[in-house]
């Protein structure tokens, strides 16, 4: 009886074993037909090739491992800003979805039914090459906000220039900390003797006040350094100083966004939909307003229903942002397993680390994610 | 225990790519790749996604270009149908891969000859059939007319992938210009965001240059500068492993520079056969057994002027008559103060 249980497992993993085996041993082989050798020592090697856009320094002196980290920062930055823009279009256009107003309901669907059915690579290439050549050249570009430009090569603001930036941030954390502690005790207090705070704007009163100080009394220092019209040609123009955003970024991140934001909107919506009208009605008759009423009662059930899918989603957006490769923004495919390849000729070492490290980022994603779900779930006593 | 760890990196490596090898499973003997290549009758043959004079493809999908002639010289001579080609557009980054893992047998894409490349990743050039160089295009209405006219934070486009995003690092760090490079995987791409200015010129071989400005929206508006920043010897490639094959592939490229040379044309080939010269007999299959060491009979050079023409001619219908480089500049015979010169076929 036993060994009936475990004979058909152990030859599905036998089955699994040789067919393994059989890949590694046939790689193995063509490889040393062909002298390819097998190895990582490439990675110290010097990249000599340089990139537009980097997070940290880097220039092509440096080593492949470092061409690789500036990649993944790329593709980090990318994926970080798509999801906090998405999560947040997602859920005004979810919530938008079940108006009352038919306008803005109907706006919202059609917003959904139109980006969510155009292929993503499709909408990247109109942000980036329609909307691109409608922008303005560098010496045409007007003027935003007295201070920044909109063109054609990117979008160029002032960049801050701080002295003991270190210190900010530490103030930045601890004011954090002393908001973190401060609520506690608000809720302690409005449990224990229904005392209410104005727990929202002492927190932002902290969050303002504690880095102002350091200005005064921490030496820090902050001053901007403006974008200035640079002429290269007779009509070749770019801007130096301040900080230039390539416009490659912003077509990404404004594609990930808009795609990827109608299927949030529409699990925010299933969410809101889930939650039983009696909870809304129950809830309103004993005096809560509207807005506390989705705060209070519908959000933190609705939650439960929106995280799990909404996960699905964030894994598809850094997923997708690999197709920054057709539009030249420099992300982990495009740096590493594109011109780093091709350096090298490393095609199974460097396609085998970016497999690992997408599943890497993907996993760490979805870990946090399954955290904040259990957090949010209902607790049973 | 050092032997088991390495048998488990390169299990774990193998894993991530499963179907990159199984094409071809065993090591290759006495040209496994001539052998297969008559048995499934046509020769697969890897060529860009679309560059006018080397390798293009009409709308009906007919492949043009000196690229794509080598292979049908090649269909030609093995096969004995310069049309009996698989023609496979590939990008700068897919190239090698395609090739090394067997999905093509010949790489006849505008690819630079370097150490590195012949070394490193299991691939053997076997010549030379286009003489370049990296070169700039930017804006005629800029004004500039050199390169010694570029100024920091000037933009360039290219593709990457290829050396000439080391060149490109190599020429500006040498003028100490600082430059932002916008690459991009695919040619296309590159030519549209040049165009709409994204940057301020487009860097890659001066041929590559010729060609893509025919397709811009306005090719007038744009200019090659002089400067020529490095040496790319443009060639087929084959897989490492192979020895035949790899004769056969330089051998057909050879016959069409060298039958060029000797003045064999498409036209005259077959009345070349009664020619006094021993070596123009040679050329043409009527003396001497040139084929038999490559497994082919004799007239397998013959087959190849007759089909698809000598180097000239193949220069003169894809890259001079298409207005891309009507100057031979240094890919014309060494007799005509060229540098094609080829080793003889005896």
């Amino acid at each position: 009886m036993k060994l009936k249980k475990i004979l058909p497992q152990f030859f599905t993993l036998l089955f699994i074993l040789l067919i393994f085996g059989f890949f590694t041993m046939n790689a193995q082989e063509n490889m040393d037909t062909r002298g390819i050798e097998f190895g990582f020592g490439f990675l110290k090697q010097e990249a000599s090739f340089d990139i537009q856009f980097s997070l940290i320094d880097y220039d092509g002196s440096m080593s492949y491992a470092r061409a690789y980290l500036v990649g993944l920062l790329n593709t980090l930055l990318v994926s970080f800003i798509g999801i906090i823009l998405c999560t947040l279009l997602g859920a005004v256009i979810g919530v938008a979805r079940l108006s009352p107003n038919y306008l803005i309901r109907k706006t919202a669907s059609f917003y959904i039914e139109f980006f969510r059915n155009i292929p993503l690579l499709l909408q990247i290439f109109f942000w980036y090459f329609a909307a691109l050549r409608a922008l303005p050249m560098p010496e045409d570009a007007p003027l935003l906000f007295g201070s920044s430009f909109m063109t054609i090569k990117g979008f160029y603001t002032p960049a801050p220039i701080w002295n003991n930036f270190d210190v900010f941030m530490i103030s930045l954390v601890l004011a954090m900390i002393v908001i973190y502690f401060f609520n506690k005790f608000a809720q302690k207090k409005q449990e224990e003797e229904g005392k209410q705070y104005p727990k929202f704007l002492i927190s932002l009163g902290i969050f303002v006040l504690l880095p102002a100080l350091t200005f005064i009394v921490g030496g820090v220092d902050l001053t901007w350094s403006f974008p200035v019209l640079k002429q290269l040609a007779l009509t070749s123009f770019t801007y130096e100083g301040g900080l230039g955003i390539p416009p490659e970024l912003i077509a990404l991140t404004l594609a990930l966004t808009l795609y990827t934001a109608t299927f949030i909107a529409e699990n925010v919506r299933a969410g809101i939909q889930g939650i039983g009208k009696g909870q809304k009605e129950a809830a309103a008759s004993i005096g809560l307003t509207p807005s506390q009423v989705l705060k209070l009662v519908i959000m933190p059930q609705a939650l439960r229903i929106i995280i799990p899918p909404t996960t699905n989603q964030y894994l598809n957006l850094t997923k997708n942002s690999s197709l920054a490769a057709a539009i030249a923004y420099p992300d982990l495919v495009l740096v590493f397993a594109g011109t780093a390849m091709m350096q090298t000729g490393r095609a199974i070492e460097i396609v085998g680390i970016t497999m690992a490290t997408y599943l890497t980022i993907s996993l760490t994603i979805s870990l946090f994610m399954n955290w904040y779900n259990k957090r949010i779930a209902i607790q049973e006593k | 225990m050092f032997k088991y760890v390495k048998q488990l990196t390169s299990l774990v490596a193998m894993v991530a790519v499963l179907f990159a090898f199984t094409t071809e499973t065993m090591a290759a003997k006495k040209s496994k790749t001539l052998k297969n290549t008559q048995k499934k009758g046509f020769v697969r043959c890897g060529v860009s996604q679309g560059l006018p004079g080397f390798s293009n493809a009409d709308a009906a999908g007919n492949w043009t270009g000196v690229d794509v002639d080598v292979c049908r010289a090649v269909a030609a001579a093995v096969l004995g149908d310069a049309n009996k080609v698989k023609f496979t557009p590939l990008s700068a980054k897919e190239r090698f891969t395609a090739l090394t893992s067997g999905e093509i047998d010949i790489l006849s894409r505008n690819t630079t000859w370097t150490l590195s490349r012949d070394a490193d990743i299991g691939l053997t050039f076997v010549g030379v059939n286009f003489y370049d160089g990296q070169g700039f295009m930017v804006r005629k209405d800029s004004g500039i007319t050199s390169t010694s006219q570029f100024k920091n934070g000037i933009s360039a486009c290219t593709n990457i992938g290829t050396t000439t995003e080391l060149n490109m690092r190599d020429f500006f760090n040498s003028k100490g210009i600082s430059y932002t490079p916008v690459a991009f995987e695919k040619a296309d791409e590159v030519v549209a965001a040049y165009d709409a200015g994204r940057c301020d010129t487009y860097t890659t071989d001066k041929s590559g240059l010729a060609a893509q400005r025919t397709k811009m929206s306005n090719p007038d508006d744009h200019i090659v500068l002089p400067e020529t920043i490095s040496k790319e010897p443009l060639g087929p490639v084959v897989r490492q492993g192979d020895a035949v094959w790899e004769d056969i592939v330089r051998w057909s490229l050879n016959t069409m520079i060298e039958a060029e040379e000797y003045g064999i044309t498409a036209a005259n080939a077959d009345s070349m056969k009664t020619s006094e010269n021993p070596q123009i007999k040679r050329l043409v299959g009527a003396e001497g057994e040139m084929g038999a060491a490559f497994g082919l009979d004799n007239e397998w050079n013959l087959r190849i002027i007759k089909q698809v023409g000598n180097y000239g001619e193949s220069y003169k219908r894809n890259i001079a008559d298409t207005g891309i480089l009507p100057d031979r500049g240094p890919n014309q015979l060494w007799t005509k103060g060229g540098i094609l010169y080829v080793p003889p076929s005896r």
